[in-house]
């Protein structure tokens, strides 16, 4: 039904001079293991071990600085196959450990979430961008590290403004994920004063391996003038044949070109580089953004048991959701949660597959307590009322 | 025509000793860049290995070592003549170092591996490799040589190692990503850094107790940028000056009273700084605008600004 393996990182702490208390940090890794929608182009499927890997480094991490202090942590990674007992799984491991990890779609973390096994537990968010878990169906017990759709796609539009790419134009997929992905664009275009139409819709089935060439310019050729293309395709079905074969030379973003992610091999700044590095010795590859959302969310609970001292879920999640909690992300600022709704607030790059284009929030996108709370929903939009008490 | 070729050799060997000279490597560029404090220019530009960011002369000035981050080792140079006369040990990435006060042994952070190096600078051997946190960066040793600091920067920790063991003996937590430190008031106090805490912590060196935390402000600029990375001491140690990294600034710290008198407009991401022999002048390395800020001390006014290499990252004094 479903595999689990512990990795156990208990250093020797002969050297803590400064012991707080011996504690002992359980974090489970729970997959939920979802079927790939079929794309026409099969050259980057995701790792086998995609947010397995960023959980990992972020218990090294964790193991290390805990070897000072007396602390020491577990990673159990749980995968449940399609169609298994995610929820059983999820009760068996909260019996063990009220510190979980989740990599699953959003239907599964809301009920994982809802559990009553779960009503004391810390669970992590480290796949599902749907702002709807944000909203009006986030817990209180539940932390998001991935970026919400909102937040990559006002990230895009910050830099559109300022770039005064103003005229955009755009295609969606079918797909239900492409199509949030495009209402995400729309909102963040008319939060920031843009507009867009409505997109042009790819429903083709050809294969565009060989026809790309022809395709796309005769597709895109009636789009009109416009500054920029904007691309839905989410589960990266069609976007990659799109650039350079439109009709007009524009530059093409959203999935696919420039494009907002949580985490991107190209960053290297704000000591980024360092962390790259170490995520390529335990990985042998390049880090993304399930995985930098894995090893946050795995940093998160070592950075507020360092400061607290304490091992108990409620004393952590105090922490983490209070002032105090200032997480070094490698982002170039601090990292803290929102507490309306439990999203990781933390700059979002823009870029390209090679290199960093912007880092967003942008200079002049100004907010009246915390700038990073331009990306995403903002407090007084907020559906979410499970923080409140 | 060899009159002239003579008269043109005397000239160049002999600019290098006519002034002080601050010695700024640059990270993206894989040189040095040597400032004359006189006229305040460049006036060569040194080719190093790659990546370069710690730079460190020995007390008599005869070599300069450097951190070659990309090429994992510390290199040692003429610095007359700006060869590369071997290299160093130094362990994986090494980003900082420090020379301890027998003028023999470095202290090296070994950034990738949360390892402190010790290297035997005359044998050219690893003496001592010491565990310490995740990141190792900033590096201090005591003016009586029996404590040396690594800070790591994920870790969050500044390691005390005992020197004559070459073993931790204390680690104190500090704020978020710690990247310099110094001992200060004859190794009374030593001062930690936090880039991402946005804090300086001031500890007794005596007792490794939490003694102060001095907090910065500067208008206009939202805290999270205010990011406090290298620091240097004014004569007596009356005065911290203090690069605060994405907010452009440097700020002037009272060290008795830890108050922030004055905040000076420079570069582009400060990272670190030199003074001039006689400390009226402070050379700052702005990374990401390329250039050095000269600050006039007294004044506490920036005067000029220098262009550089590339990421300009770290700073010495040659007098």
């Amino acid at each position: 039904m479903f595999k689990t393996c512990l990795v156990t990182l208990g250093l020797t702490a002969a050297f803590a001079a400064q012991v707080v208390h011996a504690t002992e940090i359980a974090v489970t890794y729970l997959r939920a293991e979802q079927i790939a929608p079929p794309v026409l182009s099969n050259l980057h499927p995701d790792p086998d071990d995609l947010g397995i890997a960023g959980a990992q480094v972020g218990l090294q991490d964790n193991a290390t600085t805990g070897a000072f202090l007396g602390q020491t942590y577990t990673l159990t990674v749980t995968s449940v196959e399609p169609g298994g007992d995610v929820l059983g799984a999820a009760r068996a491991a909260l019996a063990a450990s009220p510190f979980l990890v989740l990599d699953a779609p959003a239907d599964t973390i809301s009920a994982i979430a809802a559990l009553p096994d779960a009503a004391d537990a810390i669970l992590f968010n480290a796949k599902a961008p749907d702002p709807v878990l944000r909203g009006t169906e986030c817990h209180a017990n539940l932390l998001h590290t991935i970026a919400s759709t909102s937040m990559r796609t006002d990230a895009l539009m910050q830099v559109l403004v300022n770039k005064r790419w103003t005229d955009i134009a755009a295609i969606a997929g079918t797909h239900e994920t492409d199509l949030a992905y495009f209402n995400a664009l729309d909102r963040s275009a008319r939060k920031f004063g843009l507009k867009l139409g409505e997109p042009k819709t790819w429903a083709f089935d050809a294969d565009m391996r060989r026809a790309a060439s022809v395709e796309v310019p005769l597709f895109t050729q009636d789009l009109g003038d416009y500054d920029v293309l904007l691309v839905a395709d989410e589960i990266g079905d069609f976007g990659e044949y799109i650039l350079y074969n439109t009709w007009r030379p524009r530059p093409v973003a959203g999935s696919v070109g420039l494009s907002p992610r949580t985490w991107s091999p190209a960053l290297e700044q704000w000591g980024a580089v360092q962390l790259q590095g170490r995520f390529r010795d335990v990985a042998g590859r390049d880090m993304l953004s399930e995985d930098y959302a894995a090893w946050i969310a795995v940093r998160s609970i070592g950075e507020a048991v360092t400061r607290t001292g304490s091992g108990e879920a409620a004393v952590l999640r105090d922490y983490m959701l209070s002032d105090k909690f200032r997480l070094d992300g490698f982002k170039g600022r601090p990292l803290s949660y929102r507490n309306w709704n439990g999203q990781l607030r933390q700059p979002m790059p823009v870029v390209h597959p090679r290199a960093l284009v912007a880092i967003t929030p942008l200079d002049g996108f100004l907010h009246r307590v915390n700038e990073l709370d331009t990306l995403g929903m903002d407090e007084p939009e907020s559906d979410c009322t499970a923080f409140a008490e | 025509m060899k009159t002239s070729l003579t008269a043109l050799a005397i000239i160049l060997t002999a600019v290098p000793s006519m002034a002080a000279e601050i010695w700024v490597t640059n990270e993206k560029d894989d040189t040095i860049s040597v400032i004359d404090v006189d006229s305040l220019e460049v006036t060569r530009t040194i080719p190093t290995g790659e990546r370069p960011r710690g730079i460190i002369f020995s007390h008599d000035y005869s070599v300069v070592y450097i951190c070659a981050s990309d090429s994992d080792a510390v290199q040692v140079m003429d610095p007359e003549t700006g060869k590369i006369l071997h290299d160093l040990p130094s362990g994986e990435d090494p980003e900082q170092f420090v020379l301890h006060p027998d003028n023999r042994h470095l202290y090296i952070a070994n950034e990738d591996d949360a390892i402190t190096t010790v290297v035997d600078t005359q044998t050219r051997k690893v003496v001592a490799q010491i565990s310490v946190g995740v990141e190792p960066e900033g590096m201090a040793v005591s003016p009586d040589g029996k404590v040396a600091i690594t800070t790591s920067e994920t870790t969050n920790m500044a390691h005390w190692i005992d020197t004559s063991t070459q073993k931790l003996f204390a680690n104190t937590l500090v704020d978020s990503r710690p990247r310099h430190a110094e001992f200060v008031k004859d190794g009374a106090e030593m001062w930690v850094s936090s880039e991402i805490g946005g804090t300086i912590t001031v500890f007794d060196a005596s007792t490794q107790a939490e003694k102060g935390k001095i907090e910065f402000e500067v208008q206009g600029v939202h805290p999270d940028r205010v990011q406090p990375v290298g620091f240097e001491f004014t004569n007596g140690d009356t005065h911290a000056f203090v690069a605060l990294g994405p907010s452009n600034h440097v700020a002037v710290v009272n060290a008795d009273t830890y108050e922030v008198e004055d905040y000076i407009l420079v570069g582009r991401r400060v990272w670190h700084m030199a003074f001039s022999p006689d400390k009226s002048l402070l050379f700052t390395t702005n990374g990401v605008s390329g250039d050095v800020t000269v600050i006039d001390v007294a004044a506490r006014e920036a005067i000029k600004s220098i262009k550089v290499g590339r990421f300009p990252w770290g700073a010495a004094l040659r007098p």
